[in-house]
């Protein structure tokens, strides 16, 4: 009696699948059957077409209908699959022209009254339809900023499935109300000037953002450490194009968006509770495998607040990103791999009661439970952090003061800078900060000056370095070096990569 | 009888005498057993048998009369085809099973929606 064919996009994690939604009505009793290997939610689609299109002023077929998502063997998610069929339908039916040019693909969920819902991975799923050379693309309106980022396809948004069909029929659009996603209140920007005092910690955070090494902050409870963190994304250099569209596109499957504006080019800030689960930390779920808390902060900072906290296996979990820049999530349905670069920041107390600084007069806890303490944090995962900084409480004259701190912004110029002469080195090589230097070419290429390398030398003879912390010593002087404009690191350099390792005797 | 049963049986008349247009010969009407009943039975042009089952309703606003045949019922329509088949001595007669809805809205005019081998 009728076929139809319309198009649509199916996302496992940030690719996408290009669907094609057949609609057959034929003779027999009244009955609706979605093929596809459909998860809970999209089975529930028949329900929320029928209700939409009857509440649209449409007519629903009270025939056989068969709807067929192919290809069929590819597990399909979510609700953006209500508009495609319910388009479909309408075409199946007659109601609708049976569109074949221009191309387009639908993507919405609908509302019982026919409204058209944001759905969540818009930005990846048009990206994945311009790739597949669609035309135009229709969207809620609610997604039509997102869905605009991307160059070359047409958007069109509609509110609701009254207007997509009149569109249809007379491709004149309705006037739609352009939702915004940022947060009306305005965010507070955070600013290294707030800070007071803490010169090492700021000192650190800065070498940290130059050379993208990983940071471990150990302090007193309210010395700032938190603080410290939040403020790393301010110094970072902004993203990259690519970077941002990235970024915007794990935040739009994760349904995160609203927590950030869109496009924008500062580095993602993710502080997951130490309570977390691993499934959170690195992304997982049942369905539709879910990005984690590693990607949501891609290109940005993870902080870990109180982190020998943590269930080991929860920290042990970062060590797969940590490794490759990535996560790659297994479950029934599929595997899925997530970008997942970014910088660590933990913290923590000194000991469990957290008064052991300075001469440690508060503190009440035995050498050993200290040791224990510290010590649940594993050894793969310690060897992956580069500066280790006490984070000591202001001193009074420091709080006294009213002279402000630097600035975020001259912090992240001379991040910058640094950055750009980093790059300009490894133009060539495999890797472009120095925290990602291969051990071998420490050895080779990228040694420090004649006494720098003869002082780690004595370090490493007095037993007193490792061959492990050798190499990291090596590549923080790199950014030190980098951030003082030295050509290669020399003694002094090298020192100050050395106090970074503060702390060291609290885990042996 | 209550009213539904006389809006049934109007519907039932009805389309009978829209198959007996067609040329069908109505045989049997309202046939039970303990299992159920079978609204109508007829043999078409093609001798072939057509067990009918008739929907009446006076609107479609609890949904189109045929969404009340559900897998439930239309698994049993099936079995009571096939008990009449064997009482009949009819076993391996060709035969189809088909549906009909019929509309009866007070005021104007019915509407029958007839369909073919739907089971």
């Amino acid at each position: 009696m009728g076929l139809a064919l319309t198009s649509t996009v199916s996302l496992t994690g940030l690719i996408g699948n290009l669907i094609d939604v057949e609609v057959d009505i034929s003779e027999g009793l009244p009955g609706f059957t979605l093929l596809g290997l459909p998860d809970a939610a999209l089975s529930e689609s028949k329900e929320r077409v029928r209700a939409a299109i009857t509440n649209s002023g449409e007519s629903w077929s009270n025939r056989k209908v068969t709807v067929s998502l192919s290809p069929a063997w590819l597990p399909k998610s979510g609700s953006s699959f209500d508009l495609p069929i319910a388009i479909a339908l309408l075409m199946a039916q007659g109601f609708l022209p049976n569109l074949i040019e221009p191309k387009t693909v639908f993507l919405g969920e609908l509302s019982l009254d026919g409204s058209l819902r944001a759905v969540r991975g818009v930005l990846p799923a048009v990206l994945a339809a311009a790739k597949f050379g669609a035309d135009r693309v229709m969207v809620p309106a609610a997604n039509y900023l997102e869905a605009k980022c991307v160059p070359g396809i047409e958007v069109i948004a509609v509110t609701n499935l009254r207007d997509a069909t009149s569109f249809l029929r007379t491709g004149v659009q309705e006037d739609f109300l352009i939702e915004s996603y940022s947060d009306p209140t305005p965010k507070s920007q955070l600013d290294l000037c707030d800070v007071a005092g803490q010169r090492v910690a700021r000192n650190a955070l800065e070498i940290a953002a130059i050379g993208g090494h990983h940071l471990f902050f150990i302090g007193p409870p309210g010395t700032g450490k938190t603080m410290l963190a939040e403020r790393i994304p301010s110094i970072l250099p902004p993203l990259s194009l690519s970077a941002i569209l990235e970024v915007t596109a794990i935040h739009s499957v994760a349904g995160t968006l609203a927590q950030r504006d869109l496009l924008s080019a500062l580095p993602p800030f993710v502080a997951p509770h130490h309570t977390t689960t691993s499934v959170a930390m690195i992304g997982g779920g049942s369905g539709a495998i879910k990005p984690g808390a590693t990607s949501i902060a891609h290109e940005g900072v993870l902080f870990i607040d109180e982190a020998p906290e943590c269930a080991r296996g929860v920290l042990d979990s970062l060590r797969q990103p940590l490794e490759s820049g990535s996560v790659t999530i297994s479950r029934a349905i599929g595997s899925v791999t997530y970008p997942a670069k970014f910088l660590l920041v933990l913290a923590a107390n000194p000991c469990p009661c957290g008064r052991f600084s300075g001469r440690g007069r508060g503190c009440t806890c035995s050498q050993q439970s200290i040791r224990r303490y510290l010590q649940r944090l594993s050894g793969p995962l310690l060897d992956r952090i580069d500066i280790r900084v006490f984070v000591e409480p202001p001193s009074r004259a420091e709080m006294a003061s009213e002279e402000l701190g630097e600035s975020s912004e001259v912090v992240r110029e001379r991040v910058t800078l640094a950055r750009q002469v980093a790059a300009l080195r490894f133009s060539g090589e495999a890797w472009d900060l120095n925290s990602q230097i291969p051990p071998g070419h420490l050895r080779k290429r990228y040694c420090a000056t004649k006494s720098a390398m003869n002082f780690l030398h004595m370090e490493l003879d007095k037993e007193r370095l490792s061959a492990r912390g050798f190499h990291k010593v090596l590549r923080v002087a790199w950014s030190l070096a980098d951030s003082r404009g030295h050509v290669i690191p020399d003694e002094s350099d090298v020192i100050t990569a050395y106090q970074f390792r503060e702390g060291m005797e609290l885990f042996q | 009888m209550g009213r539904n049963q006389i809006l049934g049986a109007k519907g039932e008349d009805l389309v009978a005498v829209l198959l007996e247009g067609r040329g069908y010969q109505i045989i049997e009407r309202n046939w039970r057993i303990k299992d159920g009943e079978i609204d109508l039975v007829a043999i078409s042009n093609e001798n072939i048998l057509v067990f009918v089952e008739v929907k009446t309703r006076t609107s479609s606003a609890f949904g189109h009369p045929l969404e009340a045949i559900t897998r439930e019922k239309a698994h049993r329509l099936q079995k009571l085809a096939l008990a009449w088949l064997v009482l009949h001595h009819k076993w391996g007669n060709e035969y189809r099973i088909d549906c009909a809805a019929v509309t009866i809205p007070t005021g104007s005019d019915y509407e029958i929606d007839y369909r073919e081998a739907v089971l």
